[in-house]
């Protein structure tokens, strides 16, 4: 087709009403009549299909434009409305024209003088301070506007008019038709209209009353024909029908002088069908429907909400060459990977250039077809033609191949794709990964790069997008691959970190391990490690120096392992102090602390040292270092790890014993009226306060009691103390007490009257009666308790469901207002007006990406520029 | 009734005015007008005392998290 543009650019755009004399310049057709079609299926002249509007069958000329399907883009039509019927859009536009204007002389109510004044205040209003604060000006006026009710023009008294809603107007007791309703906006003089902040040339106040409708194009409102043959109307065509029926039969009971009140009737059904063919949701009317009971999609619905035609159409996209599954993990690729099926391998495809120099070598792809990896689906002509290859046309197409031809061949290992789990928060949602074909089903991501996903295994799915052009390959590349994100733009520390086994494997290798050379060389060739020639020559390796084989040969580090005191002496006990001097760890276990995420500075010295490619490297090497220890150690948790002596259960006893009896002395002291009042607390407050404080040492007591007893080298504690997964509490938990249940920050009260459950004596207030959970979860809980935690349980569960859905509201709502904040190029944070939001980014002007955790190093910056 | 004096707060963080000339070299160093500032109202309660005036620019010395210090300045308007 032969396509000619104009350019020009776009100067203002001004929205405005048709007047009724527009709307039939408009219109190429006058529609008279609710048939669709004859007894030929031919649409009906006058019907609302007519041709005149459009084509949307095939073979027909539109008679307008003579154009065929999918030419011609339609054209208006019209009807002649029997009696003028109120827009529902413009109800409140009307309403507040008939409550500031003159019910005789149609005049502002407004002096001259004043409403001069008032115009030119709203011009330079609009100038100065823009649109927003024009129209709170106009809302001002027409308050005052409302409570005058003697016309200044000509005298006349003003009555109270009210709306009933949705289209109905009051004046008085009185209703005001459409047609008197029309009259009185007619009178409304051009330069009165602008205290309304109305320009009377696009919106002359009576057009905002229908005397014409306008019909839509029927190419906006196709119909389908399904299998058997019968069509099927569109929601808004329907619609249409029924304006038109009942137009037509208000039109013969005028001309036949029917009595009032049958008009009447006529002519509010008329309005309902109207105000629903724009809106089909007003909220005092009951929505049309179709006869199957679902409601009808008429035009607003089109647009509205997040199914509209703007949030799902224009602003939502959506994209070929791409696939979504579940994810599963894979340690062994590497963490910039992701593993593809190999279905899904054969269904993407990357378009390749032929020239030349790949010919022979692309030939080979179209020869095995697209059923035998790796092959192709389809070659694309210079011409842009598209043709699939098949078994039939591959002799053929192997043939016409020739320089300049492309071959759409399938996605193989190093290929590179982006991929995405929703929701996409953060930039790190959307990763640049190379793509490594496996077998099965599911995609496949190393565990480290969970946390920036924020994915885990228990059914999450994920998305993978392939690029399609060389420019599109390198922007993901230099901009999205998993190296360029390892920092993280929130806090200046590593996001991507050992997770889980890598922790607790390496924490074991670093702190109890000692290996014989052959078992050594045995762990690290399993972990995909090569060069051992950093393995000292000895009969006995230890874990640390296994563990330094993995780090750059001239890398120096000072760090904390968890639980770094300060107290120089304790610290050397515990191997907390880490040090890492040319290349070995010298003292020191790697834990949470080191090689988590978002904690420690070992992997940002790394990264800033070696940069992101050698980083990736070591964390890859770390991550099944500490996996593979695992596997070669062994590490099963089971219950009891958590098992105590005779001697610790008894003192855990005691202390709760110790702690109920406080618990009743403060009650006895309360009962005795002897209870002193805490400043600004009831005596009743008090003695909860003081109860739950005593109950929570008691808890914590026993908590330190079972971290103290249980076995250090048990894989629960391990775990624990590694930082990998669970925390003292929860070993204090199963082994110790649960401990005291509360809902809002208070212990359990809810239930029976006077008590929490029908086994306690009323107003109770003792510990086991207010939800104080004395049993450990190893023990068993008793009844009572039981289904005091079941109370907690529930009420977390509805918080977290309830919580989720505001949240991610609060945080597209905040998105949305931030989205064009800038850092200028003078330091400034500012909006897209260029007005100031900061003085300094960030009030001291880091980039926290380019930070060690928000803060700069200033001794390292001093060090670097003295060398 | 006994009157606070909420400048006197701790929260709230010392207000002051800015000579002609400061806000002269003010506007300069950022190349903007008036119109490019934070704007607060002439009667807000930290600077009602201040008896500021329409184009007025105050500067507001704030306790910051990741600066300690930081500057901050408002242009008055008009309530």
């Amino acid at each position: 087709m032969d396509e000619r543009f104009v350019y020009r650019k776009v100067k203002s755009i001004k929205f405005g009403i048709f007047s009724p004399k527009t709307i039939k310049e408009l219109a190429v057709a006058k529609i008279v009549t609710p048939e669709l079609y004859d007894k030929e299926g031919y649409p009906v002249d006058g019907g609302l299909m007519d041709i005149r509007l459009g084509v949307i069958d095939p073979g027909l000329t539109c008679k307008t434009d003579g154009q065929k399907l999918k030419e011609s883009l339609g054209h208006f039509g019209y009807i002649e409305l029997a009696r003028p019927i109120i827009h529902i859009n413009f109800v409140p536009v009307i309403l507040t024209l008939l409550k500031g204007t003159c019910r005789e002389c149609g005049r502002v109510l407004l002096q001259k003088q004043k409403m001069d004044t008032l115009k030119s205040e709203l011009i330079v209003q609009e100038i100065e301070d823009g649109r927003a604060e024009k129209k709170g000006k106009i809302r001002d006026i027409v308050t005052l506007l409302k409570a005058t009710n003697k016309c200044p023009h000509c005298k006349a008294k003003q009555l109270k008019i009210t709306l009933e809603k949705p289209t109905t107007f009051m004046e008085g007791d009185k209703r005001l038709t459409p047609i008197e309703i029309r009259s009185r906006l007619e009178k409304v003089p051009d330069e009165d209209c602008e205290v309304f902040g109305i320009d009377p040339l696009s919106f002359r106040p009576e057009w905002a009353v229908l005397t014409v409708l306008l019909i839509p194009p029927v190419t906006m409102r196709p119909s389908i024909t399904l299998e058997s043959g019968e069509r099927s109307e569109d929601d808004l065509t329907h619609k249409l029908g029924d304006i038109v029926r009942i137009n037509q039969r208000l039109f013969e009971n005028i001309n036949a002088g029917a009595p009032e009140i049958i008009i009447e009737d006529l002519w509010d059904l008329l309005q309902y069908h109207i105000t629903t063919f724009f809106d089909n949701e007003v909220a005092q009317l009951p929505p049309a429907r179709h006869r199957s009971g679902q409601p009808l999609k008429t035009i607003a619905s089109r647009i509205k909400s997040k199914e509209g035609r703007i949030r799902h159409n224009l602003a939502g996209k959506r994209t070929n060459f791409c696939a979504r599954t579940v994810i599963s993990p894979d340690p062994m690729i590497s963490i910039d990977e992701v593993g593809v099926p190999m279905v899904i391998a054969m269904k993407l495809t990357v378009p390749e250039r032929v020239t030349d120099w790949n010919m022979q070598h692309l030939k080979k792809f179209v020869e095995r077809g697209h059923t035998k990896y790796p092959g192709s689906n389809y070659i694309i002509r210079p011409d842009g033609k598209k043709k699939k290859i098949t078994d039939e046309t591959k002799e053929q197409l192997l043939e016409e191949i020739q320089p300049g031809y492309t071959v759409e061949r399938h996605l193989m290992d190093g290929d590179i794709a982006i991929f995405n789990r929703q929701p996409s928060l953060h930039r790190m949602s959307m990763m640049c990964h190379r793509v490594r074909v496996l077998p099965n089903k599911t995609f496949r991501l190393n565990p480290a790069v969970c946390i920036p996903y924020n994915a885990d295994f228990d059914g999450d799915e994920m998305n993978l997008h392939v690029p399609q052009t060389e420019e599109a390959r390198a922007e993901a590349q230099i901009l999205m691959e998993v190296q360029t994100q390892l920092i993280s733009p929130r806090y200046g520390l590593s996001i991507i970190g050992c997770v889980q086994d890598a922790i607790s494997g390496n924490y074991m290798l670093t702190k109890f391990v000692t290996l014989t050379r052959n078992e050594a060389v045995d762990l690290l060739l399993s972990s995909k490690v090569t060069d051992l020639s950093r393995l000292p020559n000895k009969e006995h390796i230890s874990g640390k120096e296994i563990f330094s084989v993995l780090l750059p040969e001239d890398f120096n580090f000072i760090g904390k392992s968890r639980g770094h005191t300060g107290n120089s002496e304790e610290d050397k006990k515990n191997d907390t102090i880490v040090l890492i001097k040319e290349g070995k760890l010298i003292s020191g276990v790697m834990d949470k602390a080191n090689l988590g995420d978002g904690s420690g500075l070992l992997l940002r010295t790394l990264h800033k040292q070696y940069g992101q490619q050698r980083t990736i490297e070591v964390l890859g090497k770390v991550f099944r270092l500490g996996i593979e220890t695992l596997i070669k150690m062994g590490f099963s948790a089971c219950l009891h790890d958590t098992d105590l002596s005779e001697n610790a259960r008894n003192k855990i006893y005691e202390t709760l014993d110790a702690a109920y009896k406080d618990v009743d002395d403060f009650i006895k002291v309360f009962r005795d009226g002897r209870l002193e009042a805490f400043p600004g607390r009831s005596i009743a407050e008090t003695l909860e306060l003081k109860i739950l404080e005593r109950l929570n040492k008691a808890r914590n007591e026993t908590g330190s009691i079972v971290s103290k007893n249980a076995n250090k080298a048990s894989a629960a504690l391990i775990m624990s103390d590694s930082g990998a997964r669970g925390n003292p509490l929860n070993l204090a938990q199963i082994a110790g007490c649960v401990g005291q249940q509360a809902m809002r920050g208070k212990r359990i009260e809810k239930g029976y009257r006077h008590r929490t459950l029908s086994c306690f004596k009323k107003d109770d207030l003792s510990s086991a009666a207010r939800g104080f959970i004395r049993s450990s979860f190893k023990h068993g809980l008793t009844p009572a308790e039981f289904f005091f935690a079941s109370m907690t349980g529930r009420d977390s569960l509805m918080d977290t469901a309830l919580r989720t859905p505001k949240s991610g509201y609060l945080y597209r709502r905040l998105a949305n207002a931030m989205q064009d904040l800038k850092v200028e190029y003078d330091g400034t944070v500012r909006d897209a007006n260029k007005k100031i939001v900061q003085f300094a980014y960030g009030e001291d002007n880091v980039d926290v990406s380019r930070s060690e955790n928000g803060r700069l190093n200033v001794a390292r910056l001093i060090e670097k520029v003295s060398e | 009734m006994k009157k606070f004096d909420i400048t006197k707060h701790s929260l709230v963080p010392k207000h002051a005015k800015l000579s002609d000339k400061e806000k002269k070299q003010l506007l300069e160093k950022y190349n903007i007008t008036l119109n490019e500032l934070p704007k607060i109202l002439a009667n807000d309660p930290a600077i009602k005392d201040l008896g500021l005036k329409n184009g007025d620019v105050v500067k507001i010395e704030r306790i910051s998290k990741t600066a300690g210090e930081y500057e901050y300045y408002r242009g008055v308007v008009n309530a």
